[in-house]
């Protein structure tokens, strides 16, 4: 049987930092579901969250860049493995999970891919956006579980 | 995502996406354009002005075919960018690596 997206969306108790909302996704190790669930959390967002540009640009391109490092550098696109996305959310805050099942990579050691040397090369850039489309960037220790923060007042 | 290609009289193959350049598509896209590289093709325009968003696999496919298109002698320019997307390709310097031009009428005219 085809893997499929599973979702589930539920109100977030205690209501801290202004997250008010959880949504939970678990997306299979294939990229082609990748588009599926960055519009799912989209369209939840687009409704709650104050800033629909963040939403329509940034949140979509850096849950997108989180997917696709965790499906094929986590999990090695491996289909007996899955992705966790669990979205927080209110009006002004997003806090955006994904989490594979993977070994982790160190976050720390990365080159930076505007340097003219590095321009000319295809890869390199994901995590690079992602921090530059988010707020906030923070890893668990193992380095297999991202968190994206987005604010607006 | 989808995309339309089509030959004008100047010999520019106009690659038209409808939709997002992501992880998921890219494939198709390069493939299709590596194609018309291999059967002649040297200048290329993407016409973006029905995308919403590229990510890096995207701009990577863009990369990747930029060099290949140059190394044939031809050029690969690109336009319609929405402002988002303008921001991205300053953001990561590409703005350097291609023609950018605002509309494809404009883009044709520069090759």
């Amino acid at each position: 049987m085809r893997p499929a997206l599973w979702a589930d969306v539920r109100a977030f108790e205690p209501a801290a930092e202004g997250l008010e909302a959880e949504l939970l996704l678990r997306v299979p190790s294939d990229v082609a579901f990748v588009e599926e669930a960055v519009e799912l959390v989209a369209r939840h967002l687009e409704v709650s969250f104050i800033d629909r540009r963040l939403v329509r640009f940034n949140l979509r391109l850096a849950l997108t860049e989180a997917l696709a490092n965790a499906i094929y550098y986590g999990n090695a696109q491996d289909e007996t493995k899955g992705v966790a996305v669990r979205v927080l959310f209110g009006r002004h805050a997003v806090h955006l999970e994904v989490t594979d099942e993977g070994g982790g990579f160190d976050y720390r050691f990365l080159p930076d891919p505007t340097l003219p040397e590095a321009r000319m090369l295809p890869t390199g850039r994901g995590l690079f956006l992602i921090r530059n489309m988010v707020d906030e960037v923070r890893f668990n220790a193992t380095g297999n579980s991202i968190c994206m923060i987005l604010r607006r007042d | 995502m989808t995309f339309s290609v089509r030959k004008e009289s100047n010999g520019v193959v106009v690659v038209a996406v409808d939709g997002q350049l992501i992880v998921g598509n890219r494939q198709e896209l390069k493939q299709r354009i590596l194609d018309a590289l291999e059967a002649g093709d040297r200048k290329f325009l993407v016409d973006f002005s029905r995308t919403g968003y590229i990510d890096s696999s995207g701009l990577g496919v863009l990369v990747s075919l930029s060099k290949k298109i140059r190394d044939q002698g031809g050029d690969l320019r690109l336009a319609g960018l929405n402002e988002d997307l303008k921001t991205l390709f300053e953001l990561t310097k590409l703005d350097t690596l291609f023609g950018i031009s605002d509309s494809p009428d404009e883009a044709l005219t520069a090759f």
